[in-house]
């Protein structure tokens, strides 16, 4: 009777249900004011207290559990197999390139019957969704967590820099980190953080449409990641994506410079003060940078997995009750992250708060919520105090890469002064000494 | 041909889908409106068969996928956002339409679901820009009465509509649609296939056309409404016919159908009798392009200076069979032809029972024929393009031959405005749908359904009875008025612009109908454009005579208002003035016939002035005039 507690139905329809001994998947044939519906119970979706049966037309209809209702089990339900296709034969020519999986949208796979989605990334799996893979790379898969990428933490991020380390030290020639997309560039500037010194590409990937779905961007991103991880000739942490609401490129960021711009688009990814790594197009990688680590298998990996937990994000806004800045010092955090307005400002009435979590040793520095620009706090009266307080200006990284820097840095060293020193230091490309002009692409791109 | 249907045991089932006027599409806040102009946004995009399910994907799909065939959406900021580009999810189901579908149902006595489930139902050609349909059931099991026979109406379905294709390019491989209709709401009827003939198909759907018309929120005009029917005979197959756009076309469409089925099985059974089985078609292709290098055939030239090619296939015993008419202007070959365009992208084939033609000489037809090996009794198919899509077809004609000798093969075909059927694609497998989670599912209450039920619109029965009592109409006008799209808008009229009834009556059924059997494209004409056209002529500003002129004249000038078509057409009324002076003039030359025939004069004088002032003056007035001036 578990599945039937755990199909999401309560109350009187519960009930019903359990007294003609019903489980999901059960044929039922269901008499309510003179009609009679014939279908397989589905389990409860959304609000309501309805039951759901599917008919043999394939529809779904509620039924609500009404006084003269009848249910009648006629038919015991069969559970949906999935027979996985055929494993293709493994290319030994091609490039070694090792997919992870940590979850979201890209390792889903839906239940037609109940429109349910799971997590799913075995090989197996992974062929069956995208069969172009094998002529691309030998792919070994691995699934490291099965989370909602909300649910991420800096915890994850550890023991995710120590499974790629460990894949990277047995010699492969990419890899490649699926990932949910709403904390994904959050990940990927932690992993260029803690994994120093890379030998290869380690590309994490998403995809905006589940793979259920025909038209799923899952596929073309993962062709795109698996192609730039196996064969490009750069090393580090990149993120890649589509370039266009098109199908047709795919684009891969610098893992400290992207950050997720759009609620629901294929393209959400953008690069923030700087310019795309390289594109994917018609299966031909084209690198768009120059500045960038050579791919180069002998070079020794310095892994440096640790984060602290205990910083905080401050957005400033008008009206900002400097008390909430108070609170997290009294609360024990060791670095805050102020999230400025403009060229680096936040209101003179948070600068006591300000003046005192500095003096009680915590690393307190500026991005700004303009997101795109560089930070200058040399141009206004309050920049300039805020600077004679100790805040540390974070040039032109914008507050999501700054915070998990500052996490980053707070996890190799309690000690002001060096903390201080990382903090300022380009450690993976996070800082670029020129902003240059950077306009944005035509939105819509078609054709070719 | 005479057929008779009981005997031949055809068994029809319609499904009428018809776009709902509401004020936005079904699951965003875009308005329901299609553009002309050429699309501000187009984008590219595949769509992958999910291969969980692979045993059940559309054959057709699969294909199209393997052949790297993309797809280029059309799109502009006023009729589209990112939800139609598949870019955003889509927002809750639009409660008016459900509102709509629910009147309906109720008007077919059928029984609402209690909570509404929006599904996903895979389709992968590109018309949906995610790969599927939504699409939801809002009522079932119920009936109407068509000529005194209780047709069972199955289900009420609210779906979205589809993209539109507005053409290929690159050989095929890159198909166009413009997402403006996807996501328009429609309403889908089907019936059980318990209908018995083309002309009881016919009924049924201008039944069903009717009170889908009687809820008023319906779209009119070409393209707003399309029939799919299901058809089939006993010996033949199941047959899905989409798209009949005009009611009047469906009897054809069934009959065409049935000739269709008829024909092949005739072509079945003479292929058996010449011993030609399944197996003796074989997909051998021979290169003949070097038979061509001096043709004066414009097709076959122009493949072969684009260095492509020409390939053979021979079809043991099917001389003379290519030939033979199906339907009209359809041949069995036209059946073959069909499948090559479908499947290999091609523009055409040739076959030898149509040769020497097209340029081609018997010389060329008789090295052909040496070429494949073909005798007297076998045809020769043959087709230049590149070499993929050459052999793509060919294989397409062979695989269509060997199921000739099957049978009538089971097919989805589309009807064309003559009332023939055209190869769309291979039947869907069973439809693959599953829910669409991104949409809450939405409660129908007793007391929404008591609320529609209130406020539902006059039965028609009941309704031609008061149109005879209230307005004096006579029996054929009010039933022809019934059935026609009319009867809101001629009660509205009746009431606002103090015109007789029975010449708006008359209008709006027997003039319509007239003009447009003589070729005036009425459905060009919205009903506010008819509305304002009888207030002109109830303020007695437009005679009665230039309604015509007037309403031709809209039909052909897009957007145009009435006043326009008054200026236009050079309508406006003569001041009473202007007019006496034009009437002084014609009684001062016919000053002597006056004097000789005193009063009587009037019939003749009537006459002389309505002919030069017809459709700018008021009989009335003008009858007025004379008479002040000849007593």
């Amino acid at each position: 009777m578990g599945e039937l507690e755990n199909s999401g139905y309560r109350g009187e329809a519960l009930q019903l249900l359990k007294q003609a001994d019903c489980n999901v998947g059960d044929i039922l044939k269901v008499s309510s004011k003179g009609h009679v519906y014939e279908g397989i119970l589905i389990p409860r979706f959304g609000d309501g207290g309805a039951i759901i049966i599917k008919m043999k037309s394939g529809y779904n209809i509620g039924i609500r559990p009404t006084a003269d209702i009848k249910i009648e089990k006629i038919g015991k339900g069969s559970k949906p197999t999935f027979a996985a296709p055929p494993l293709p034969k493994q290319n030994t020519s091609l490039p070694h390139v090792v997919i992870m999986s940590t979850g979201g949208t890209i390792a889903s796979r839906v239940d037609y019957r109940t429109g349910a989605v799971r997590s799913a990334l075995s090989a197996s799996d992974l062929y069956g969704v995208v069969p172009e893979l094998s002529e691309l790379a030998q792919v070994d898969t691995e699934i490291v967590f099965s989370l909602y990428s909300e649910n991420i933490t800096p915890q994850h991020w550890t023991e995710l820099t120590q499974v790629i380390a460990k894949r990277i030290e047995q010699g492969v020639e990419g890899l490649v980190i699926a990932h949910g997309t709403d904390t994904m560039a959050y990940t990927s500037a932690a992993l260029s953080f803690s994994l120093q010194n890379l030998p290869v590409p380690v590309i994490l990937v998403g995809a905006q449409r589940s793979s259920d779905r025909p038209s799923s961007d899952a596929a073309t991103d993962l062709i795109g990641a698996v192609k730039f991880a196996g064969e490009a000739p750069f090393a580090g942490v990149g993120l890649a994506m589509h370039e266009t609401v098109s199908d047709n490129s795919i684009v891969v960021h610098r893992g400290t410079k992207v950050r997720k711009c759009h609620t629901s688009r294929r393209d959400t990814f953008k690069s923030i003060n700087g310019f795309p790594l390289a594109n994917v197009k018609n299966n031909i990688v084209t690198m768009i940078a120059d500045d960038y680590l050579q791919r180069d298998p002998n070079r020794k990996l310095l892994v440096k997995p640790n984060f602290s937990d205990k910083v905080a994000l401050v957005k400033f806004h008008p009206g900002l009750n400097p008390s909430v800045i108070d609170f997290y010092v009294e609360n024990g955090m060791k670095g805050i992250l102020l999230e400025g307005s403009g060229l680096g400002h936040v209101s003179k009435n948070c600068f006591e708060a300000i003046k005192n979590a500095i003096e009680k040793g915590v690393v307190v520095a500026l991005a700004s919520q303009c997101i795109w620009g560089r930070v200058n706090m040399n141009v206004y009266d309050t920049g300039r105090d805020l600077l004679s307080f100790g805040v540390i200006p974070l040039k032109d990284m914008f507050p999501e890469t700054g915070l998990v820097k500052l996490m980053w840095v707070l996890g190799q060293t309690s000690e002001l002064d060096a903390a201080t020193k990382l903090l300022k230091t380009n450690i993976a490309g996070e800082y670029s000494p020129r902003t240059l002009m950077q306009e944005e692409k035509l939105q819509f791109e078609g054709g070719q | 041909m005479i057929i008779d249907y009981a005997k031949v045991g055809l068994k029809v089932g319609l499904e009428i889908h018809q776009q709902l006027n509401v004020n936005s599409k079904l699951f965003c806040s875009c308005p329901p409106e299609l553009f002309k102009e050429e699309p501000e946004i187009t984008f590219l995009r595949r769509l992958r068969p999910t291969q969980s399910e692979l045993g059940q994907i559309d054959p057709a799909a699969f294909f199209e996928f393997q052949k790297g065939v993309k797809i280029l959406y059309e799109a502009n900021q006023r009729s589209s956002c990112l939800v139609e580009m598949d870019e955003e999810p889509p927002h809750p189901i639009n409660i008016d339409a459900v509102e709509v579908v629910l009147t309906a149902s109720l008007m077919m006595n059928m029984q609402p679901v209690d909570e509404v489930h929006v599904m996903r139902k895979t389709v992968i050609d590109g018309s949906n820009t995610t790969g599927f349909q939504r699409t939801t059931i809002i009522a079932l099991d119920g009936w109407i009465n068509v000529k005194d026979k209780k047709i069972p109406i199955q289900a009420a379905s609210l779906e979205e509509d589809a993209a539109r294709k507005t053409g290929t390019q690159d050989e095929g491989k890159t198909i166009r649609y413009r997402i403006d209709r996807l996501g328009i709401p429609l309403i889908e009827v089907a019936t059980a296939p318990v209908i018995y003939s083309p002309k009881e198909a016919q009924e049924v759907a201008f039944a069903i056309g009717r009170i889908l018309r009687d809820t008023g929120k319906v779209m009119r005009g070409l393209g707003t409404i399309r029939q799919d029917l299901n058809v089939s005979i006993p010996d033949g197959a199941l047959i899905e016919i989409k798209g009949v756009q005009a009611l009047d076309l469906i009897s054809t469409v069934v009959e065409y159908e049935v000739q269709r089925q008829l024909g092949l099985l005739a072509v079945k059974e003479e292929l058996a009798k010449r011993g030609v089985t399944a197996e003796k078609i074989t997909s051998d292709f021979t290169d003949v392009t070097s038979i061509f290098k001096e043709t004066k055939s414009k097709v076959i030239r122009k493949a072969i200076d684009k260095k492509q090619k020409a390939l053979a296939v021979k079809l043991p015993g099917f001389a003379g069979l290519l030939g033979r008419e199906l339907m009209p202007n359809f041949r069995v070959g036209s059946e073959l032809s069909d499948r090559a365009k479908f499947w290999g992208r091609v523009g055409g084939i040739f076959h030898t029972d149509e040769m020497p033609n097209y340029g081609i000489t018997a010389e060329e037809v008789n090295a052909l024929r040496d070429a494949v090996g073909a005798g007297d009794g076998d045809s020769v198919v043959f087709v230049a393009d590149t070499e993929e899509n050459a052999l793509d077809a060919l294989k397409a004609v062979v695989e269509r031959s060997q199921e000739a000798c099957v049978g009538v093969p089971a097919e989805t075909r589309t009807a064309k405005d003559d009332g023939t059927t055209r190869y769309m694609r291979p039947r869907p497998g069973a439809a693959r749908m599953y829910p669409e989670t991104d949409i809450p599912p939405y409660e129908i209450t007793e007391e929404s359904i008591a609320k529609v039920q209130a406020n539902l619109p006059e039965p028609a029965d009941k309704k031609l009875v008061r149109l005879i009592g209230q307005y004096g109409l006579n029996d054929k006008l009010a039933k022809q008025l019934i059935d026609s799209e009319y009867n809101q808008l001629f009660e509205e009229v009746v009431k606002n612009t103090g015109v007789v009834a029975s010449t708006v009556a008359a209008f709006l059924t027997e003039t319509i109908k007239a003009i447009k059997r003589d070729g005036v494209e009425t459905e060009n004409i919205q009903h506010n454009q008819i509305y304002d056209i009888f207030k002109a002529v109830g303020s007695g500003s437009l005679t009665k005579e230039a309604i015509i002129d007037v309403f031709i004249w809209l039909s052909k000038n897009e957007a145009k208002t009435v006043q326009d078509a008054v200026e236009a057409l050079d309508l406006k009324l003569f001041s009473e003035s202007d007019l006496a002076l034009i009437i002084d003039e014609i009684l001062h030359e016919n000053k002597l016939q006056i004097e000789k025939m005193g009063k009587n004069a009037f019939g003749m004088l009537m006459g002389v002035v309505m002919k030069k002032v017809r459709g700018k003056a008021n009989p009335e007035l003008v009858s007025k005039l004379i008479h002040e001036r000849i007593t």
